[in-house]
């Protein structure tokens, strides 16, 4: 009785344990991004202020100065980005999910994306400087927001691939049975019900996008001031706080520190409105 | 078989064979269904019941690897004539599966109205009487009429079937087909759509495959066996179960395979 009592609490003991392991192995994982949130608000939330989101960058020396062309250079490839980067990513998951079944074309296609996907950020740089920086022989706000799609496209058509497949073949038969012709069955049935999570996945892809450094570098190269148009050069969030950082000004740093407050919490907003919209109701739709 | 009165032929096969790859599942089957009654496929697990019935609106060719020969006559037009489009076929025969399929990101209302929603029909004053009166026919019009706007898959198993019964009668189609409607369903459920189906095949040609062979005999007006990817008999119901003419029949009603 008492080695069976004895070796129950040695059990229950070890669970606890593994419990309590656990706990700190979660904490360890949520310490950083916490970290990281303090310091940005302690270093960055007392220049946020009317300035950062209207001003453009000062001549060193000059009082002032903010963040106002980053962000509306950071908005706008984000936005063309988006524009072209979603419905390309959509028109492939579709394909590779609808119709790439048994052709050698959707092997090469996922292949291709595939490559694309796991190509370092800078390379895609290094090559939309290639194809369109040398023809033009410009830097441009249209040239990032390229690259930026180029990183867009493999992740949205690899993820809605994924979700198009986890919808039942029944609801497709469904579907056809009704006498609705196959494109839409694939647009009302298919895509519709996986849309929660590809809307999720979109959304990642496109918060993802907007942190992204490296391929600006060489295509929209950055700009103290607005862009004048999207065949001119531009600044962007992400490469003003590097501008900002690197700089030996005390004023300058503080502005980074702002910007990067502001690129964290639009992208933990973008993730947070995911999971918000996605849990409610995205759930129950796949068996 | 004899020399039997029937009904005007509403769909017939004539020699239908099925195929998945180079496999075949069907080796050539021909039967006659009859305008408003109701045809049961009897048979074995595996005897090719399921592909019979998709060849019947052309749903087999969309399994991969699948293609059938063979004529189809809906009301005398082969519906495999290579100048048809399946999916106007598909309007014309409705199909309710084995599983209840509501689509999950539809409401009642709009599941039951997507045959006609998903065709460009949007006016509500067409619409609204056509969802009545399916729900109607598809016994599920009392518990849901107030709840149209739920999402379908909130319903009960019994009542999703009905559901998917409803939407496929929304069409309008002459005929419709069945893939084992009730073996998902609790007796109860079953016993309701036993029901209606009675009243059903007044408006609407039914074939239904089913395994329970109480099922056949309490609802259908023929039955047609199957066995091995063969039709081995097919007659009035009655006929079939008190004096089949084939021994295979006769084996299998009486429980000693399958
Ligand atoms: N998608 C498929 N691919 C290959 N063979 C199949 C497929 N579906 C069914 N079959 C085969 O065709 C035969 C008939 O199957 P089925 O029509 O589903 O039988 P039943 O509905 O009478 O149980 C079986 O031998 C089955 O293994
Ligand atoms: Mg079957």
């Amino acid at each position: 009785m008492s080695d069976s009592h004895f070796f129950d609490s040695w059990r229950k003991f070890k669970s606890r344990i593994a419990m309590v392991a656990l706990f700190l192995g979660c904490i360890f994982a949520v310490i950083p991004l916490f970290a990281i949130l303090l310091h940005l608000i302690r270093q960055g939330a007392t220049a946020i202020d009317w300035n950062f989101f209207t001003q453009v960058q000062k001549p060193v020396g000059e009082v002032g100065g903010g963040m106002a062309h980053a962000i509306v250079g950071t908005l706008s490839q984000v936005g063309i980005a988006s524009l072209f980067g979603i419905p390309l990513g959509l028109a492939c998951g579709v394909y590779l999910s609808e119709y790439g079944k048994r052709e050698r074309l959707a092997g090469f296609v996922r292949f291709a994306l595939e490559l694309l996907a796991s190509t370092p950020s800078i390379l895609v740089g290094v090559f939309v400087y290639g194809i369109l920086v040398v023809p033009m022989k410009k830097f441009s706000l249209f040239s990032g927001a390229m690259a930026l799609m180029l990183i867009l496209l493999p992740l949205v058509a690899r993820t809605s691939e994924e979700l198009l497949k986890l919808i039942p073949q029944h609801l497709r038969e469904a579907g056809l049975a009704l006498g609705i012709p196959r494109w839409r069955v694939i647009l009302s049935v298919v895509l519709r019900s996986a849309w929660p999570g590809v809307l999720a996945a979109i959304l990642l892809g496109v918060a993802r996008i907007a942190g992204e450094t490296a391929p600006l570098v060489l295509t929209s190269f950055g700009n103290p001031n607005f862009p004048q148009g999207i065949t001119q050069p531009s600044a962007s969030l992400p490469l003003q706080i590097y501008t900002y950082a690197i700089s030996p000004f005390e004023e300058w740093h503080r502005m980074a520190w702002a910007g990067a407050l502001l690129l964290v919490l639009s992208v933990l907003a973008l993730n947070a409105i995911t999971r918000l919209s996605g849990g409610s109701h995205g759930r129950r739709n796949v068996e | 078989m004899g020399v039997e009165m029937l009904n005007s032929v509403e769909l017939e096969t004539l020699g239908l064979q099925a195929y998945f790859g180079q496999v075949r599942a069907l080796h050539g089957v021909s039967l006659q269904v009859p305008r408003h009654e109701l045809t049961a496929l009897i048979g074995p697990s595996g005897c090719g019941k399921s592909t019979f019935i998709r060849c019947l609106n052309r749903l087999h060719e969309e399994s991969p690897g699948a293609r059938a020969e063979g004529k189809v006559l809906l009301e005398g037009r082969d519906i495999y004539a290579p100048t048809v489009d399946p999916v106007l076929i598909r309007r014309r025969i409705g199909m309710v599966f084995q599983r209840p399929n509501p689509f999950p990101a539809m409401t009642i209302y709009e599941n039951v109205a997507s045959g006609l929603i998903l065709a460009g029909v949007r006016d509500r004053r067409v619409l609204d009487p056509v969802v009545e009166r399916s729900l109607k026919q598809a016994a599920l019009w009392d518990e849901v009429k107030d709840q149209l706007k739920k999402p379908g898959t909130r319903l009960s198993g019994g009542q999703q079937q009905r559901l998917c019964i409803a939407r496929a009668l929304a069409v309008d189609p002459p005929v419709l087909l069945m893939d084992e409607p009730t073996s998902a369903l609790d007796p109860i459920s079953t016993a309701r759509i036993e029901e209606l189906l009675v009243d059903l095949k007044k408006a609407v040609t039914v074939v239904m495959v089913t395994h329970n062979m109480q099922q056949a005999a309490r609802v259908s007006d023929r039955t047609a066996f199957f066995l091995l990817g063969e039709m081995v008999e097919s007659g009035r119901t009655d006929a079939i179960f008190t004096n089949p003419a084939d021994s295979r029949t006769e084996q299998y009603i009486t429980g000693r395979f399958g």
